[in-house]
């Protein structure tokens, strides 16, 4: 099923919607310790997968849901569905990225003591653990990866120090992205300017 | 009435809570320990242990276990559903707005500035998990210096994996979950 190629536009809208509840669904499941570990899920499904979403259109998601109130897993989610299927794409993704929480948290919470002390549980979690990490290690290489052999250094220098800064400083992230964004559009005027001077000229 | 009560809690939690993951804590304690008495300390210490151990965000995880316990199915659906609404509202917005202007000149010079920094943000998630996952067990058999010698073993086998033939994540992740729960059980 994933390595389908994508149904025509408006055509299939509906059963596109279905295939977009059970992505957000699947990946949803699989999404520990929330945040931005579900950026490497979505794009290893929507960008190579179904070939849905550009690779650059994915971060630009990821950084709108980074900057927006509520969970980031919630908001990459109406990003991604709104893209794909409009409003009601927005709407299917929401309902496929909550529902398996919602399920599990149902079922924990009812058991949750002899849950948390089983040990089958806690070890096969563990193992996950590890396996998530080389995901976004994995990811993390590629686009890397693409920003070093742009070879804009502006780009490689908000990446390290972007990274140095989340890692090191207890700043919220916000102020990084709006830094970043900002440097950017600085870097834009520039070009304009020179642009328009140029032509002047 | 409980359940818009619920909604209403939670819905201010969604939409006060900027930066996602554990961002939203200390919004989520102050809501359900001390405006209403929900859950009590030790009920919240445990709701972020389990919060950490299975998937989802934290704070539908929080509206889950804190609507099912005051109020049954019910109450965790009032409460996810005011949780989620104001990301659905304002996303929705955001979106609209970044497919319509994003071929702007400028627009494209912020968004160009922003995605060097997602990734940074995507490497500094995985330093997280990658901490979490490598810090050994008290009394674990694999352990040197703290470091969970199967932990890494595992990540670099998928990671490798993951380079050289490009499987299904998914699978990757399920089979370090069999492959690291019989070693970490038998050994």
């Amino acid at each position: 099923m994933a390595n389908r190629s994508a149904s025509p536009r408006k055509k299939k809208g509906e059963r596109r919607c279905f295939r977009l509840f059970l992505a957000t669904f699947y990946i949803s499941a699989f999404t520990f310790g929330g945040g931005f570990v579900i950026i490497p899920l979505m794009k290893k499904k929507f960008c190579d997968g179904f070939h849905w979403l550009e690779e650059q259109e994915m971060l630009d998601m990821a950084a709108i849901a980074q900057s927006s109130p509520g969970a980031v897993a919630v908001n990459a989610s109406v990003l991604a569905g709104y893209r794909i299927a409009g409003i009601p794409g927005a709407l299917t993704a929401v309902a496929g990225t909550v529902l398996p929480p919602l399920i599990i948290l149902s079922v924990v919470s009812v058991f949750y003591s002899a849950f948390r002390a089983n040990p089958v549980v806690a070890a096969v979690l563990k193992g996950m653990q590890a396996g998530i990490a080389a995901v976004i290690a994995d990811v993390v290489f590629s686009l890397g990866g693409d920003v070093v052999k742009s070879r804009r250094l502006l780009s490689i220098l908000l990446m390290s120090g972007a990274f140095a800064a989340t890692l090191l400083l207890p700043v919220n992230v916000i102020w990084i992205l709006l830094f970043c964004a900002a440097a950017g559009v600085g870097r834009g005027a520039v070009a304009l300017w020179r642009e328009k001077r140029g032509r002047a000229e | 009435m409980i359940l818009l009560e619920l909604f209403w809690s939670f819905f201010q939690i969604g939409l006060f809570s900027f930066g996602g993951g554990y961002a939203a804590l200390p919004l989520i304690e102050q809501q359900v320990t001390r405006m209403h008495s929900w859950l009590t300390v030790v009920e919240f210490t445990d709701l972020v242990t389990i919060s950490g151990m299975t998937p989802g965000p934290i704070a539908i995880n929080a509206a889950t276990f804190v609507g099912i316990r005051i109020a049954g199915i019910p109450g965790a659906l009032a409460a996810t559903f005011g949780c989620v609404l104001p990301s659905v509202c304002v996303v929705s917005l955001l979106a609209f707005l970044y497919f319509r202007y994003r071929d702007q000149r400028l627009m494209q010079a912020g968004l160009a500035g922003l995605r060097p920094a997602v990734v940074a943000l995507i490497a500094s998630a995985g330093v997280t998990i990658c901490r979490t996952a490598f810090t050994a067990e008290q009394g674990s058999f694999f352990s040197l210096f703290g470091v969970d010698g199967v932990a890494v073993l595992l990540f670099l086998a998928a990671f490798l994996l993951l380079r050289w033939k490009k499987p299904n994540p998914i699978l990757v992740m399920l089979g370090t979950g069999v492959v690291g729960g019989a070693a970490y059980l038998l050994l």
